[in-house]
């Protein structure tokens, strides 16, 4: 039942908002407002229930093992939020002068020099509000850079097709051309290719590392010589950065910009789909392009005492600055708890996080195969993700990847990532975090191969998937033919 | 097994042509195309009058799964499109070859030999 | 460990099935030359407990000052249900709702998100929101110039009342497009935007315009002349986008009712697109967020929409549920001809500003519109009433208004008396110098229904002081130089 289909006309809650009317006769009537939004006249107990009720149709973290690959759905430690949403952080408006915003920026310089340390990149912009703004403010920075030098001509970026599909579509968004290189079967990136695709007209290379085939990359300096020998640039996309926290810097490896998914990596959550932070990365030469606004430091003494204070930094300050993303600094709550989340942790539980969720996939790994499993890349070690293929169980019963997935749903687990990446045949990537303990990881395998003897003595069960959620599957054909994109009173579905 | 008219003209991305006692090319997409690509939602056609060179995108086609350009076979303009598929694109699943053609098309130069037959186009969608 | 449940026993027990002799084992394929050192300039961990009292500390050392700052972040109440509900972990710690049968709860709040916000919008469609106010009007306008195929020119005419940083924002994410924002000046009396000077802009630009934008109400709180500017926009195949407040269209005209006075066809009227920030609909000003872009737009530009849409279905069961829909326009799924790269947009801020709405409904939303409306003019009323102060336009103001100091000595600027009265607890609008030099010496200051008689009566109290004792200043400094 919809929100609107408990509202009665003339009920009204409203202890929240001033009880009259003021005059608005001031207003010419031509600008003015004719009939009233057709909003929901509900109680505050009726719209608490119901969107209690609602909650309680979610699959989340925290209610069920979530091992979505490539999404990092780790645990989001309760403090976070509460220490994020204090009143002096949420009573902050953005535009309050620096003076009078101290906490905050201290904890954003803060966060800004840990991802620095974090990546092993010479500076970080908070500014993009997700993963793929980030990659934008990257991807633009490449070109600034090129066109500063007078470069005007590379006006081509080579992303491996193994990529995510925000990596083209961020390329086209700022102006490039893409061109697809191949990946090896063994999970590398196709060297010899990448060597023939490179010339004058090379802006970049985008890398995921791990890539999203769950493998590190082991050729990455080598890939790293030929890009920039051809006068290109190396962007690291962190969506994967979680599986290798600590242990390899993406500096280190010779990326020159990266973003960083602080939704994914830095426990921020997830929220049914955002906000998120991109945080971006780079190398000392991209400095002066980085967007808008970040944070500075400034250290000043009086009487031998020495005084820090921040400030914003903005175009005044940073000419060449690709520019601003958003109306103020990116998400900062997003922000603020990553930042409380780097603090527990610490510079030996950054290690840890790599440690523990490789630990978690390659146990995983090596249960799937051991219950007879095909695996995309055998041989290899995982990293903080792996890959099933079911093409065997889909010729042999007729069984797809996206019916395991329905089915796992009923056996109390949200579904692995289905059909990505595109070049594995019916798959499922799964990726278990570091804070899943191994009883959860042992019941999800169970569950898993009760779904294969499903699959060959009784398909119809997998079909039929899910029975025990709110709904059956759904008609997707009909929602998008039929378009009902919003309640209209009066007219039913 | 897909369906493939002998009488027909096909291309590698699988668009059919049809030559009509007027001179005016049918085109859409083959049966193959459309099998791929599953239940047809919404179907993007290009505006009557306008000109194309062979290898243009001219056309989408839209399943849940997929969004999928149709490039123009050969060149030419536009004359006419099938405006019964924007409340049925299901029709180029149902029918591709007939009722579900997308549009009709006055070549502005002989392209036609270039183009696959029946037969090479079976053995293509065989690899 | 913080966050790592592993017993020493269960990790021998993994390694073993894995068949590795330690969990570095498992970091054999990364060069060893490569590996990082231990992070020195990352602090030890912490404890809640040390963490806690850290984040109260810097909490405390921001302003507690009362504001009268808007500028494009508003402080509105927010009922205290809003964020209880939000932040229970079945809506926190979810994701995006792919897997429709276990995301009902996220899917069908998003359903309702939509048919609010095209209700208070009066719009066809609305999407499940992008990041924030500016950058929906970047997306509006790379929208536009997909959706308008009777323009070639890839010329966005953008008045200067439109919010600075939106239109800077809006500047860098399309400059990779090839598309032209053309800047449309200002009319120095009324602080909005005329037909004139549109259409002037319009024969300069040689008269192909792919679109419009138009900000109600604009960045000095004026109301634009929204009618007669979207009929002209349509007759000239312009598309029309306006980037709203959404609290203040619960109280003035919402987009899809703009036009429609003059002799254009009837299902032609109101704006095509329109973008804006969610923020003043339950989320706090959080030193400039999470918030979300709001982006609606007519019913036949719906496949040119950008991010993620939720429809309405039914299940095999013929039960009513919803599921992403329209996803072939996507990254995920058309890669480099997707509409746009977003995939996470602000759902959880969604979340809550979805709430907020049932709860308040029209009626708590027009009040509160209304009470900010009400008391922008008891502001204005007190501070014009100082000597040397002045209300800049003629134009009807919502609830900010842009002030200027008339006396005010050259090497005085605003941003000394913003300084004098944050020492006084006030934080007193928003510097124009930077953006707006040709205002002089010009405040923007905003009131919502949030700012009391007291607050007001506070205000213009501390004003005058801060003027007196400036004007005194002056005065000694000047018979000093006598």
């Amino acid at each position: 039942m919809l929100i609107f289909e408990h509202s009665s006309k003339g009920r009204n809650g409203a202890p929240q908002s001033p009880v009259e009317k003021a005059s608005v006769t001031d207003i010419p009537k031509n600008l003015l407002r004719k009939n009233s939004a057709a909003l929901p006249e509900v109680s505050e107990l009726q719209a608490v229930r119901h969107y209690t009720r609602l909650s309680r149709k979610n699959f989340s973290i925290d209610t069920e093992f979530y091992p979505l690959g490539s999404c990092t759905m780790k645990y989001n430690p309760r403090a976070c939020n509460t220490l994020a949403m204090l009143p002096g952080f949420l009573n902050a408006h953005p535009l309050t002068p620096d003076q009078q915003n101290q906490g905050f920026l201290a904890c954003m310089y803060d966060l800004q020099s840990m991802l620095c340390e974090a990546t092993g990149m010479a500076a970080f912009s908070l500014a993009p509000m997700a993963g793929a703004q980030g990659e934008f403010a990257g991807v633009a920075m490449i070109g600034a850079y090129h066109n500063s030098r007078g470069d005007f001509d590379r006006k081509e970026m080579l992303i491996p097709d193994a990529a995510h599909g925000t990596n083209p579509a961020t390329a086209v968004m700022c102006g490039f051309t893409v061109r697809e290189i191949p990946t090896l079967d063994n999970g590398d990136v196709d060297i010899e290719t990448l060597k023939q695709a490179v010339g004058p007209q090379t802006a970049g290379l985008m890398l995921t590392n791990p890539s999203t085939l769950g493998v590190f990359e082991r050729n990455i300096e080598a890939i790293a010589k030929v890009i920039h020998e051809a006068g290109g640039l190396l962007y690291y996309d962190g969506a994967n950065l979680n599986a290798i926290l600590g242990k390899i810097r993406p500096g280190d490896m010779g990326f020159d910009v990266i973003h960083s998914n602080l939704h994914k990596t830095f426990s921020t959550p997830h929220g049914g789909g955002g906000p998120g932070s991109g945080a971006v990365g780079v190398a000392e030469r991209l400095i002066p392009f980085l967007p808008l606004p970040t944070v500075a430091k400034e250290v000043t003494r009086e009487e031998g005492l020495e005084n820090e204070s921040y400030h914003y930094l903005t175009a005044k300050d940073c000419p060449q600055s690709i520019g601003r993303l958003s109306a103020f600094m990116g998400n900062p709550g997003v922000l603020l708890r990553a930042f409380i989340y780097m603090r527990f942790l610490g510079r030996e539980g950054m290690v840890r996080v790599a440690e523990f969720a490789t630990l978690n996939a390659n146990y995983m790994m090596a249960e799937a195969k051991r219950r007879g499993f095909t695996l995309a890349i055998d041989q290899r070690r995982a990293s903080h993700e792996f890959i099933i293929t079911l093409k065997n169980e889909a010729r042999d019963f007729h069984v797809s990847a996206m019916d395991f997935a329905k089915r796992l749903l009923d056996l109390g687990y949200h579904a692995p990532t289905t059909y990505f990446p595109l070049l594995v045949p019916e798959c499922l990537l799964i990726e278990p975090t570091e804070s899943e303990a191994k009883e959860a990881l042992d019941g999800f395998m169970d569950a898993l191969e009760q779904i294969k003897h499903e699959a060959e003595t009784n398909p119809e069960l997998l079909h039929a998937a899910p029975q025990t959620l709110p709904v059956k599957r759904l008609d997707e054909v009909r929602a998008a033919k039929q378009l009902d994109l919003a309640f209209k009173p009066g007219a039913s579905v | 097994m897909s369906e493939v008219p002998s009488e027909l003209k096909y291309t590698e991305s699988h668009e059919w042509l049809r030559v009509g006692d007027d001179g005016l090319i049918t085109i859409g997409i083959s049966d193959h195309a459309q099998a791929l690509l599953g239940d047809l939602v919404f179907v993007e056609l290009p505006e009557p009058g306008t000109e194309f060179v062979a290898g243009d995108e001219c056309c989408v086609v839209e399943s849940v799964k997929a969004a999928s350009d149709v490039y123009m076979p050969i060149s030419g303009e536009v004359v006419e499109v099938n405006e019964s598929l924007v409340d049925e694109p299901e029709m180029i699943n149902s029918s591709p070859y007939d009722n579900g053609w997308l549009f009709k098309v006055k070549p502005s130069a002989n392209e036609l030999d270039e183009l696959m037959d029946a037969d090479a186009y079976l053995a293509e969608i065989e690899e | 460990m913080p966050f790592i449940p592993h017993t020493d026993q269960e990790i021998t027990q993994m390694l073993a099935i894995i068949g590795a002799d330690s969990i570095e084992d498992l970091f054999d394929e990364i060069p060893a030359h490569l590996r990082a050192a231990v992070m020195q300039a990352i602090p030890p961990g912490m404890t809640e407990m040390e963490i806690s009292r850290l984040m109260q500390q810097r909490a405390e050392q921001n302003t507690k000052a009362v504001c009268f700052l808007g500028a494009g972040a508003y402080q509105h109440h927010i009922p205290a249900a809003v964020w209880e509900i939000t932040t229970r972990g079945e809506f926190y710690s979810a994701y995006t709702p792919y897997q429709a049968e276990a995301s009902q709860g996220t899917l069908q709040l998003t359903y309702e998100y939509q048919s609010m916000m095209t209700a208070l919008t009066a719009m066809d469609v609305s999407n499940a929101s992008m990041y924030d106010g500016a950058s929906s009007l970047a997306e509006a306008i790379l929208m536009a110039v997909r959706a308008n195929r009777k323009s070639k020119s890839r010329k966005i005419l953008l008045p200067t009342t439109v919010n600075p940083v939106y239109r800077q924002t809006a500047y860098t994410i399309v400059k990779g497009q090839q598309i032209e924002l053309v800047e449309v000046p200002y009319d120095q009396t009324t602080g909005t935007v005329t037909l004139d000077q549109i259409k002037q802009q319009q024969d300069k630009q040689g008269g192909d315009i792919t679109a419009l934008v138009l900000q109600q109400p604009n960045f000095f709180g004026c109301l634009e002349a929204v009618d007669e500017i979207t009929d002209w926009a349509h007759e000239n195949n312009i598309l029309l986008i306006a980037v709203i407040n959404p609290l203040t269209m619960a109280v003035l005209k919402p987009p899809g009712e703009w036009g429609g006075n003059a002799h254009v066809d009837n299902n032609n009227n109101g704006a095509d697109i329109a973008c804006g920030d969610g923020q003043p609909l339950g989320a706090p000003m959080s030193a400039g967020g999470p918030y979300y872009g709001l982006l609606c737009c007519k019913q036949a530009l719906v496949r040119q929409m950008p991010g993620r849409i939720v429809g309405r279905t039914k299940d095999l069961d013929g039960k009513e549920g919803f599921v992403l829909t329209l996803q072939a326009r996507e990254q995920h799924i058309r890669r480099s001809k997707a509409t746009s790269n977003i995939c996470t947009n602000q759902g959880l801020v969604v979340t809550a500003s979805t709430i907020h709405m049932a709860i308040m409904g029209a009626k708590g939303l027009e009040n509160t519109a209304a009470a900010c409306f009400a008391n922008n003019n008891k502001l204005v009323a007190q501070l014009t009433a100082i000597d040397g102060m002045e209300k800049v336009f003629s134009a009807t103001h919502f609830h900010e208004t842009v002030l200027q100091f008339d006396d005010l000595a050259e090497d005085n600027c605003v941003a000394d008396i913003l300084a004098a009265l944050m020492k006084k607890g006030i934080i007193g609008g928003y510097d124009l110098s930077l953006h707006y030099p040709e205002l002089g010496h010009a405040l923007l200051v905003c009131t919502t229904e949030m700012r009391s008689e007291e607050d007001i009566n506070a205000y213009a109290k501390a004003l005058q002081e801060v003027l007196c004792s400036l004007n005194s200043t002056q005065t000694a400094a000047l018979s000093e130089t006598a």
